[in-house]
């Protein structure tokens, strides 16, 4: 019987592995996609929420301030994107600057001393590109960026080299409790385990449900965005929120951590939480609110469109929490459940130790050992690189400026990628403005060399997202 | 760092034609510097025919042309650097480029830009709905199919009426794939009128002129595109989506010029053809950095590709011997109904036998003449039935021309009714 299974591989069952991999568990984490953060991690804003936003005493807002104030040694431990740029709440005129200083008094409770309220001049002063009706703002410095996908990969793969097994393509079927435990069903055979953590994101409603809970405890709620191409990267220097309303924190331009902007979210409520479908008119939307924000919005700089379904409680707040003997739920982690994440798998955590009662892993190890990144290393170090690896002269995505060692080390890593999108998330192979198509049948011949199978199995992320049917002439034979 | 006279940024057709071009004028080192591993560029997966008719007058296929020049380089104390890709450019001509042996530093005298031009892809375009695999460029699937031997699919629906995405509905169909329409937002072709003929007419495959697809429907893998018609503003007409079951959908719908390396190195750029402005002799606004091929603006035809970067590596190579380019210059300036013209600025004095201008017009146009003003004075007229965005027009203006108004400021060209 296993100590843990943690059901979801996004960035709150990532964090919590790790936080558990700090003591002697046999932890399992199953996730029903081909790779960790498949499903709200890898589509939201990467917004490190400074906490001014979430009602005082709600989780939200402690979890939120504590869990901002664990990046900085998270990401230097871990070695993922993240930057503590700021960020601002822009108020357009009279009404805006009352929720402004609303905003300032909830996040002076939440525990933020270094938020001020800003005039126009100051504003420009700061970001120059700012709307022409933009009147204050609400500026935290403490707000910051970080890219949610390289961070939960990086805990996974911290989490793995610390003792914990994942089962990807893994979906749960059925829970059941089992004597002092639960039996988890899934697609690839049972699993026992003392406790089980609900981590399932826009799923985790169903996932409680098996176990008992309430039904329909989760609406997904889902945001489409822009992405600029990184030519438009001194657009904006912090994040750029707009005063909030009833359904999120509204439109924001924000730079990203890996150098591009991004806009959006809309906020849709929707049935099917894994419809990641984006729509005319949620993208003119999310243009049309964002150039509130902007003096000017570059519409022909936009590289690529997404969507991701955030999973929200109908409490409207974070749920974390033991529901049933042994059975945690951690759900309603919606905005700002990246910025809580941290915090998150700490109090998650805290609830598994208090029920197994396990030593410490003496043996745990906080940091990743970080893999030279060739775009961001000074010629030197390049020099250094390729006379040691000739692979790292070996440019296969020209825009990210990927190299051939970076995409083997991806495939090579605890959580190794099987997918193109894996492989992207690790790399940024693809994610620049040519959007792979230079790349992608190089990228198609590494993967399948590496991982020993044919071109034709290679997939775009997994399951039947095949990208090559079959020889030529097959079809004429 | 090492120094060459010329040094030339891509072995494609641009390059290869400008190398010999820096040669045969008289370049002592010449440097071709590739990324991939051989030298040829796009052309090694255009294994069709129609290439090379106006510069041997036979119809060569895309890998027989690059083989002749390729050939001429090999054997014409030229110098390659393949695998190998130029990361940095100073407006000092100063570039550093990586390859698995390592970082090079080379110092040219003058370089000629010869990168190439990318396909826009779906995110340019912003489609909506789901983000399955089955979805890439048309240049993309044809080196699957021509390169790996590997098809993308087995139904498929092309966007754009670009040339790639032509020759691919008709190599998809060679191939036994279903090809079930070819989308085109606006109401003319941008592809040749050749490659309507030969590649969608022949085969039955349908070209839906003001139409574009509206959504995209798969989770794993596509499964389908919704095709709607377009207003006269280009907007989709509610009522008018019809559901076209595919397993793929290729995108061709426009190039852009490779530029990167060109602004590193303070190249201006023009909007209307994404690639460098330039004078008569293909120099950019950089002293010393030549321009020319796909990098410089799309071509529809190699020959001209050819001709054009020959010429700017026989500059190039005249600039490292101390010829200056500068000097008052005639800007070009499109008229009426003309989106651009190429080159942007000419200095009479640097006309010699004649001189060729290139261009674009904006919309189609029937019953038509192009007309070259010199400063308001009208210098020429060509008649021509049908005029179409989808074909490059070139001028030849006589030198004699030039000769007898060495100080004009403006030369117009534009479309007017015959």
């Amino acid at each position: 019987m296993l100590d843990v299974i943690v059901i979801g591989a996004g960035i709150v069952g990532c964090a919590v592995a790790r936080e558990l991999s700090k003591r002697k568990l046999d932890i399992l984490v199953l996730e029903k996609g081909f790779d960790v953060a498949s499903g709200a991690t890898k589509a939201n804003s990467g917004i490190v929420h400074a906490g001014y936003d979430a009602l005082p005493g709600t989780k939200k807002a402690v979890m939120n301030v504590r869990g901002q104030r664990m990046f900085d040694k998270l990401s230097k431990e871990l070695g993922f994107p993240f930057s503590r740029c700021g960020s601002l709440v822009l108020g357009f005129g009279e009404n805006d600057r009352r929720e402004l200083e609303e905003l300032n008094r909830r996040g002076r409770i939440n525990g933020l001393s270094d938020i001020a309220i800003l005039g126009r001049e100051e504003i420009l002063a700061l970001e120059p590109g700012v709307g022409d009706s933009v009147t204050d703002a609400l500026l935290a410095p403490s707000g910051g960026v970080v890219s949610p996908y390289e961070m939960c990969i990086a805990l996974a793969d911290n989490a793995a080299l610390n003792g914990v097994k994942f089962a990807l393509a893994t979906v749960v079927t059925g829970i059941s409790q089992d004597g002092d435990g639960y039996r988890v069903q899934t697609n690839n055979g049972e699993y026992l385990a003392k406790v089980v953590v609900n981590a399932a994101g826009v799923h985790s409603g169903e996932i409680s449900e098996m176990a008992g809970g309430e039904k329909n405890a989760i609406q997904p709620r889902r945001g489409e965005y822009c992405l600029l191409d990184q030519e438009e990267g001194g657009l904006v220097s912090r994040v750029l929120f707009q005063v909030p309303g009833k359904m999120g924190k509204g439109v924001l331009v924000a730079p990203t951590a890996d150098g591009n902007v991004l806009i959006g979210p809309t906020s849709k409520d929707i049935d099917d939480g894994d419809d990641t479908s984006t729509t005319r008119e949620g993208l003119a939307e999310a243009l049309e609110k964002a150039s509130r924000s902007l003096k000017r919005l570059p519409r022909n700089k936009i590289i690529t469109s997404f969507a991701g379904v955030r999973a929200h409680h109908k409490s409207d707040d974070f749920v974390i929490e033991e529901s049933g003997k042994g059975f945690v739920n951690l759900m309603g982690i919606e905005s700002p459940g990246l910025s809580a994440a941290p915090a998150i798998g700490e109090a998650a955590a805290e609830i598994v130790c208090g029920i197994l009662q396990p030593e410490e892993n003496s043996e745990f190890c906080p940091n990743l050992e970080p893999f030279p990144k060739f775009r961001e290393s000074s010629w030197e170090e390049r020099q250094r690189l390729i006379e040691k690896d000739p692979d790292f002269g070996n440019v296969i995505c020209r825009c990210e400026k990927v190299t051939k060692a970076e995409i083997l080390n991806a495939l090579r890593n605890p959580i190794g990628a099987v997918s193109l999108d894996a492989v992207k998330r690790r790399t940024r192979t693809g994610m620049g403005r040519c959007q792979s198509g230079f790349c992608m049948m190089k990228l198609v011949g590494i993967v399948s060399e590496e991982l020993g199978k044919s071109p034709l199995e290679a997939t775009k992320h997994g399951g039947g997202s095949w990208i090559l049917s079959g020889p030529i002439k097959e079809a004429l034979l | 760092m090492r120094d060459v006279d010329v040094a030339i940024i891509g072995g494609g057709p641009a390059g290869l034609a400008a190398a010999l071009g820096a040669k045969k004028a008289g370049a002592d080192k010449v440097l071709v510097i590739e990324r991939d591993r051989e030298l040829g560029g796009i052309l090694n997966q255009c294994i069709h025919n129609g290439f090379g008719l106006h510069t041997f007058k036979e119809e060569l296929t895309g890998p027989e042309y690059s083989a002749r020049f390729i050939k001429e380089v090999l054997s014409g104390d030229i110098e390659t650097s393949l695998g190998t890709m130029v990361l940095e450019l100073g407006s000092d001509r100063v570039l550093k480029a990586v390859s698995a042996s390592g970082i090079q530093e080379i110092r040219a005298k003058a370089v000629v830009l010869s990168m190439g031009c990318r396909e826009r892809p779906r995110g340019a375009l912003n489609i909506p709905g789901s983000r399955p695999s089955g979805i890439m460029t048309a240049g993309t699937a044809q080196k699957f199919v021509n390169i790996d031997g590997l098809m993308p699919g087995r139904e498929a629906v092309i966007l754009g009426s670009g040339d790639i995405g032509l020759i691919m509905a008709r190599r998809l169909a060679l191939e036994g794939a279903h090809v079930a329409a070819v989308a085109e937002l606006m109401p003319h072709s941008s592809g040749l009128k050749r490659n309507i003929v030969q590649c969608l007419d022949d085969f039955g495959i349908p070209l839906m002129l003001s139409h574009t697809v509206v959504g995209i429907f798969g989770k794993d893998r596509l499964e389908g595109v919704s095709i709607a018609q377009v207003d006269s503003s280009l907007r989709p007409v509610p009522g008018t989506e019809k559901l076209f079951p595919c397993d793929t959908l290729l995108l061709s719908v426009g190039l852009i010029p490779e530029n990167e390396l060109s602004k590193m190195a303070g190249v201006k750029l023009s909007p209307d053809t994404g690639g460098p402005i330039v004078n008569e002799s293909f120099e950019t606004s950089a002293p010393g950095v030549f321009a020319c091929g796909n990098a410089l603006h799309v071509h529809d035809l190699v020959d001209f590709v050819s001709e054009e970067a020959q010429e700017a590596g026989e500059n190039a190579a005249a600039y490292a011997f101390g010829e200056a380019f500068s000097g008052s210059s005639a800007e070009v300036v499109p008229g009426n109904g003309v989106r651009y013209v190429m080159p942007f600025s000419i200095n009479p004095k640097k006309v010699k036998n004649n001189m060729t201008l290139r261009l674009r017009v904006t919309a189609e146009k029937r019953n038509a003449a192009l007309v070259v003003k010199m400063d308001g004075e009208q210098v020429l007229k060509r008649k021509k039935m049908v005029f179409a965005p989808g074909e490059m027009e070139t001028i030849s203006l006589s030198g004699e021309l030039f000769a007898k108004r060495p100080n004009i400021s403006r030369i117009e060209v534009s479309l007017e009714d015959k």
